[in-house]
């Protein structure tokens, strides 16, 4: 309870305009506006902005050759018109003008779906862009925060202030788990990533704490281009949140991130995401195409990575959290709640790459879809000649609500080691009348026996999310199925 | 006497252009306990569905007071909170829901519905234990999702559990006896004899009178072709044993 008090606290100071001030690297490029369109040009002017050494800058241009040359992929089960890449800005400075002095210039709409999801007001506040003067103490408590990180050696910051301030650290990670050529939107995102979190836990440091951007500084409006770096050393231990349950709008249409984890020998990661974009209006306008990139290696033995996703926003979700087990003994994990409503299309899963001995894996995917959606798993499992004694296990459900909707699953595997053992389970249920009769007369109305039924069938992923995370994903899904059915 | 529990007056109902009930009138006082008896089709569960609100069926004429309230008026849930029940003839499952989350969920829905507070987690686990010895339920089934992978007889055993949990002021019981076995059989009358009292009331619909040997009926009613031909008391649930149903359908064509 303290440390959500805390929290807040930390929301309150980090959203207030003193603070930003402050600490702000955003305050020299504020008013900028850089042309959109992309060429050499601009990449030098976003390294340039940003204050990159020479080798960041090369590192950029190198994503951006690459990306010319590749062609936007279209296997995914997703439809949506031509992307016009020279139309985009890429470097967008926030825009101050626009933030709602307090909560009752906000749209009443996210107004309800707040108090829905009882986000306590602060928070609110943050989310919603409304500039918060709070008085700061002379030691504010997400400087504390810092040191108590910095006092056991744990790194924690924007990927800007990462490449200034420990460029050896990136220069040896970044690109080696996601290429700049490894596809499409991993090049455009290595040649103009806008910022993101960069983490590094030394060798035998368990993180003491859920690190999420809401404690880094400068986390706002960096989400076009994210770029995110976790390195867990040997026997390290670190949880990271990502997003968070309320519903985010932004400007722009296009969004593009990389995330790499590495964990070496006897380290472990956890990675969870609530994905909340906003995901257009009933007839699919307007929303997010979130097509990311997502991969981690287990590097060392006996290192794990686990991705925990909860999917509920974007109007076009491209996704695909990996894990690459190299050391002997590494286990990955994938577990995911995609919802999709209205418009919404989302073509989600993993990739599990054995290649070490004994590696283990284990896959638990749960698709919902609602309206006209449509929702995809797509996973590929590979255990690769030298893996002996792989296993991976793989749970891949569907849930239908109506009877306009889809869901589709397209699971890959691969074997070439006799001695794997995969299995994989699927199943396909629907929400019917049914059920929702039987509910009502039980005194449940429709819209929590949705909820009921969600929660209960979401319930393995949800409890792999860290605690209070887990109680606002619940209340999320079941606003995501609003005026699903009935 | 007390005002009745249940009025129904001259009650039309059909699906698509199928009339099936043609003009039911039935009156239910607490603590009473009616069966409604009647061959295949007669429309027994039509006014088992109609009573609890389902949509599929269409109310042509006719009215029906819970309580002194116009029962036809309010949504399934708003009955069910007023207090009527009704164990399903075919009890749905409902995978990754638990029987104790889904009838904790339904129980707090009553008691706010009553302007109580909801109970917590513990005060709920005990009433669950304590209705779950009336009812001779295992405690196992607490934590097993609704009904899914139960057996015929746990499923209308565990209806009965949530009669107990729910303490309805009417309850019906649509065919609850199809489908079990006589110790099964005995198992759901004993649970609800065990909730009979003065305050509710039971409408038993049943095919066979050998329920009736286990819950005995104040008032018996003959449904035919979406009509009561006769009512009696519990003797003429053995008459109609005995008898057969041709018997009764003269009565019918006389009242025709």
């Amino acid at each position: 309870m303290s440390e959500q008090i805390e929290q807040v606290d930390v929301l309150e100071q980090l959203t207030s305009e003193d603070y930003q001030y402050k600490y702000g690297f955003e305050s020299a490029i504020e008013e900028e506006i850089v042309p959109p369109g992309l060429n050499e040009n601009i990449i030098r002017l976003i390294s340039e902005k940003k204050g990159e050494p020479e080798w960041m800058l090369q590192w950029r241009l190198q994503a951006f050759r690459y990306w010319q040359q590749m062609k936007e992929p279209h296997w995914a089960n997703v439809h949506y018109p031509p992307i016009d890449y020279q139309a985009i800005s890429y470097y967008a400075a926030p825009k101050r003008s626009k933030q709602p002095r307090s909560m009752d210039e906000v749209d009443p709409e996210l107004r309800r779906i707040f108090e829905k999801l009882g986000i306590p007001l602060h928070e609110q506040e943050m989310l919603a862009g409304v500039a918060v003067d709070a008085v700061l103490d002379s030691v504010s408590v997400a400087t504390t925060f810092r040191e108590k990180l910095k006092s056991m050696g744990i790194i924690f910051c924007s990927m800007s202030e990462a490449i200034r301030e420990y460029p050896d650290l990136v220069r040896k990670y970044l690109g080696t788990v996601v290429p700049p050529n490894d596809n499409f939107f991993a090049a455009l995102n290595s040649a103009v990533f806008s910022d993101g979190s960069f983490c590094y836990v030394p060798p035998g440091v368990r993180c003491p704490i859920e690190l999420s951007t809401y404690f880094r500084i400068n986390a706002r409006n960096t989400g076009q281009f994210e770029r995110t770096l976790i390195i867990a050393d040997e026997g390290s231990y670190v949880s990271y949140l990502e997003g968070c349950t309320a519903p985010m709008r932004d400007e722009n249409q296009l969004h593009a991130a990389v995330v790499e984890l590495i964990a070496l020998k006897d380290a472990e990661i956890k990675y969870s995401t609530v994905q909340n974009w906003y995901p257009g209006d009933k007839e699919g306008k307007g929303g997010i195409y979130n097509f990311v990139t997502k991969r981690g290696i287990c590097l060392g033995e006996n290192s794990k990575i686990s991705w925990t996703q909860v999917e509920t926003g974007s109007a076009i979700t491209w996704k695909y959290p990996s894990v690459i087990l190299k050391g002997d003994n590494s286990v990955g994990e994938f577990y995911s709640v995609a919802v999709t409503n209205h418009r919404q299309q989302a073509d989600t899963g993993t990739k599990m790459i054995h290649i070490g001995r004994h590696t283990r894996s284990r896959i638990v995917s749960k698709g919902i879809s609602a309206g006209y959606s449509n929702n995809s798993y797509r996973g590929l499992v590979r255990i690769n000649p030298q893996a002996e004694n792989a296993r991976n296990f793989s749970q891949c459900d569907s849930l239908l609500i109506g009877d306009k909707c889809g869901a589709h699953t397209f699971p890959y595997i691969e074997v070439n080691n006799p001695t794997a053992i995969v299995e994989h389970e699927a199943t396909t249920s629907k929400i019917g009348e049914d059920i929702l009769f039987y509910c009502n007369q039980r005194g449940i109305d429709t819209e929590t026996a949705v909820a009921l039924i969600i929660n209960g069938y979401a319930r393995e992923v949800l409890s792999k999310l860290p605690m209070e995370f887990a109680v606002e994903a619940q209340k999320l899904l079941a606003i995501s199925l609003e005026g699903s059915v009935g | 006497m007390k005002a009745p529990i249940l009025e129904i007056r001259n009650l039309h109902a059909r699906v698509g252009d199928n009339e099936i009930l043609r003009g039911v009138d039935l009156v239910v006082y607490p603590g009473e306990v009616h069966a409604i008896m009647g061959p295949n089709g007669s429309g027994k569960s039509t006014l088992a569905a109609v009573l609890a609100g389902r949509e599929d069926y269409e109310v042509t004429d006719g009215e029906v007071l819970f309580d002194g309230k116009n029962l036809l008026e309010l949504d399934p849930e708003e009955r069910a909170r007023e207090g009527l029940f009704l164990a399903f003839q075919y009890p749905v499952e409902i995978p990754g829901v638990s029987t104790a989350t889904f009838l904790k969920t339904a129980l707090n829905e009553l008691r706010k519905h009553r302007g109580l507070q909801p109970l917590d987690a513990m005060e709920f686990m005990n009433l669950m234990q304590q209705r779950a010895a009336l009812v001779k339920i295992d405690p196992a089934f607490f934590t097993r999702s609704v009904n899914e992978g139960f057996s015929g007889g746990e499923k209308k055993r565990n209806e009965i559990f949530q009669l107990a949990m729910l303490e309805p002021r009417l309850a019906i019981l649509d065919e609850t006896d199809s489908g079990l076995d006589i110790d099964a059989l005995r198992i759901v009358a004993d649970g609800v004899n065990a909730l009979r009292s003065p305050d509710r009331s039971f409408l038993v619909i049943t095919h066979y009178q050998r329920l009736l040997n286990y819950i005995v009926p104040d008032v018996v009613h003959v449904l035919y072709r979406g009509r009561i031909i006769k009512s009696g008391t519990k003797d003429l649930a053995l008459e109609l044993e005995a008898k057969g149903y041709d018997w009764v359908k003269e009565f019918a064509e006389v009242t025709a």
